[in-house]
């Protein structure tokens, strides 16, 4: 009974001591690896910005993952990240314990249905569609239709600037739909005449060219639009950023300067992001 | 000599993948339990059941831990999909095994292990793009319990029918030839013979499929609308416990995290308890 066990044994340690020498194989190469987590929306982006630097650069290897923006923070904060990427605004102890550097705008809009007749509701409108007081467009002078109201999910960032935009607390909010990216809210809207959802605008506008039958919300008197975001009237709006510990040096720090530089301008507006240019 | 080396050899090896097997499941249920465990310290435990809704934080003191009307969401979607699925599932094995013609039978089946094989995030963007919409037109908005238990029907009844197939096809020849030098009917040697012959197998298929209803997270994260609360009508739009995990676990942190690991938890309890269910009805029918 003990020779196969035996043999077990050593056959699995032999798997064991395969699998370690893989691995460190991978790190054996003189490449210097920087690692960026955080937000989603950030996340395909800055992932394209990464390749061409390091097409740009040798040495340096670049690993992203999405995740959130409050766990770009984490993650920067505990060392396992050496870049974060965040698409909501800090909070003050946030704000005094990291450095944050702008790469982009992102602007937020309101989306329905192409054949729902109501063209411009109000600040005040919105905030009753989404507490509940208002259930049915008939309220806002269009044909009775009752309203759906799509949601992102919990610890959205979109969510959170949402939320602060018309100071709307989590639980005041009747969802009809709760969803989880752009795109899912986008075709949530498409299928449903009585939908109203929020989206990034660059998304919402890409799809609305593609010929998807939703419609972009003016806000604030400002119609929605990539470049109403760019000329800095459109209200709702948010900086995209990343953030570091420290102040940042060597690799990491040319590689945000290289994400801020007009280098990746033509990347970031492949995206339907805002350049930031002053 | 060597045909006893060789059978101990086996011996090892099937030790060995019953031994995986079982660690497997010890493994998952442990860590279950080790990642939901900050959450049950600061949450406790009567507020899962007691809070007056869900709203997550990463700190238990904020936030709201109610688990209940996704329990409810979960069942309900789940049963309601079983319910269905069942008899059509059996009617079609009997069809396929004893009225349908060779050809159509093999024809027959054929489409039935497509259906089996569709992956469940087609049935779901069908759901989303089709079944929904038509909802909607009779009772907005369309993502609900209702959507949920027929996209899960659909995706479950293949499964309970290629079973309950292939149990019919178990049955002895002898008993049907006993049953027909009985004069039996074929529909009398079905209710009579056939069935109770079957059960134990009919059984494990609709166990599979219901774990399957369950389990299925894409497909009801997009038809069901995903709003926390007990359903109270079939348009009531509802999230399952597996669409909660999938949509918030990217970005859970701390507690809200943990809590997640702790829907995971209610989950595999639901499925022991099916589990035991099971076994105790399965030992009241099998044959062998």
């Amino acid at each position: 009974m003990s020779k196969p066990w035996a043999a077990f044994i050593v056959v699995l340690s032999f798997a064991l001591v395969g699998a370690g020498c893989s691995e460190s194989s991978a790190e054996a190469g003189a490449t210097h690896r920087i690692v960026i987590t955080g937000s989603s929306t950030l996340a395909p982006m800055i992932a394209e910005i990464a390749k061409r630097f390091e097409r740009d650069h040798d040495g340096v290897r670049i690993d992203v993952q999405a995740g959130g923006s409050t766990r770009g923070i984490t993650d920067v904060r505990s060392g396992l990240a050496d870049i974060g990427m965040v698409s909501r605004q800090l909070g003050a102890e946030e704000r005094a314990a990291l450095h944050s550097h702008p790469i982009a705008i992102d602007g937020i809009c309101l989306i329905t249905h192409r054949d729902n007749p109501v063209a411009a509701p109000t600040h005040d409108q919105i905030i009753a569609i989404y507490s509940g007081r208002v259930t049915n467009w008939q309220s806002l002078g269009a044909p009775p239709r009752p309203i759906t109201v799509v949601n992102k999910a919990q610890g959205r960032s979109t969510l959170e600037v949402f939320l602060k935009h018309f100071a709307l607390r989590s639980d005041q909010i009747q969802a009809s739909v709760i969803i989880g990216g752009n795109q899912q809210a986008i075709k949530t809207v498409a299928g449903n005449p009585g939908a109203i959802g929020y989206v990034s605008v660059g998304s919402a506008q890409y799809a609305a060219e593609q010929g998807t039958p939703i419609k972009l919300l003016p806000m604030g008197g400002v119609p929605a639009s990539v470049r109403a975001v760019a000329e800095g009237d459109y209200p709702l709006s948010r900086t995209l950023i990343v953030v570091t510990a420290h102040p940042s040096t060597g690799w990491t720090e040319r590689l945000i300067d290289y994400a801020q530089s007009p280098r990746v301008h033509d990347l970031i507006s492949e995206h339907y992001f805002v350049p930031i240019t002053d | 000599m060597s045909r006893s080396r060789t059978d101990r050899w086996l011996l090892v090896g099937l030790r060995a993948s019953g031994a995986v097997t079982g660690a497997v499941v010890l493994l998952v249920i442990a860590f279950l339990l080790i990642e939901s465990w900050p959450a049950s310290r600061h949450v406790g435990l009567s507020r899962w059941i007691t809070d007056p809704s869900w709203y997550p934080t990463s700190s238990a003191a904020d936030g709201r831990f109610n688990l209940v009307p996704m329990l409810w969401g979960t069942l309900a979607a789940a049963g309601i999909a079983v319910a269905l699925a069942t008899p059509l599932a059996l009617l079609s094995a009997v069809f396929c095994r004893f009225y349908a013609p060779p050809t159509i039978a093999r024809f027959y089946r054929r489409m039935i292990q497509l259906l089996a094989g569709i992956p469940s995030v087609v049935y779901g963007l069908w759901g989303l793009t089709a079944l929904v919409p038509l909802i909607q037109h009779f009772r907005p908005p369309g993502t609900s319990l209702l959507a949920g238990a027929a996209v899960l029907t659909l995706m479950i009844l293949p499964t309970i029918a290629l079973l309950a197939d292939a149990a019919l096809a178990n049955v002895p020849g002898d008993h049907l030839r006993a049953a027909a030098a009985a004069g039996l009917s074929r529909p009398g040697t079905i209710r009579g013979v056939v069935f109770p012959a079957a059960r134990a197998g009919i059984f494990t298929g609709i166990l599979l499929g219901t774990g399957r209803a369950i389990g299925e997270t894409m497909a009801v994260l997009m038809v069901c609308g995903n709003i926390v609360q007990t359903p109270t009508s079939l348009f009531d739009p509802i999230r399952t416990l597996t669409a909660n995990i999938a949509l918030e676990m990217a970005y859970a942190m701390g507690d809200h995290r943990s809590a997640l690991f702790v829907s995971g938890l209610a989950l595999m309890a639901i499925v022991i308890a099916l589990v035991a269910m099971a076994d105790r009805i399965g030992r009241g029918y099998a044959y062998a």
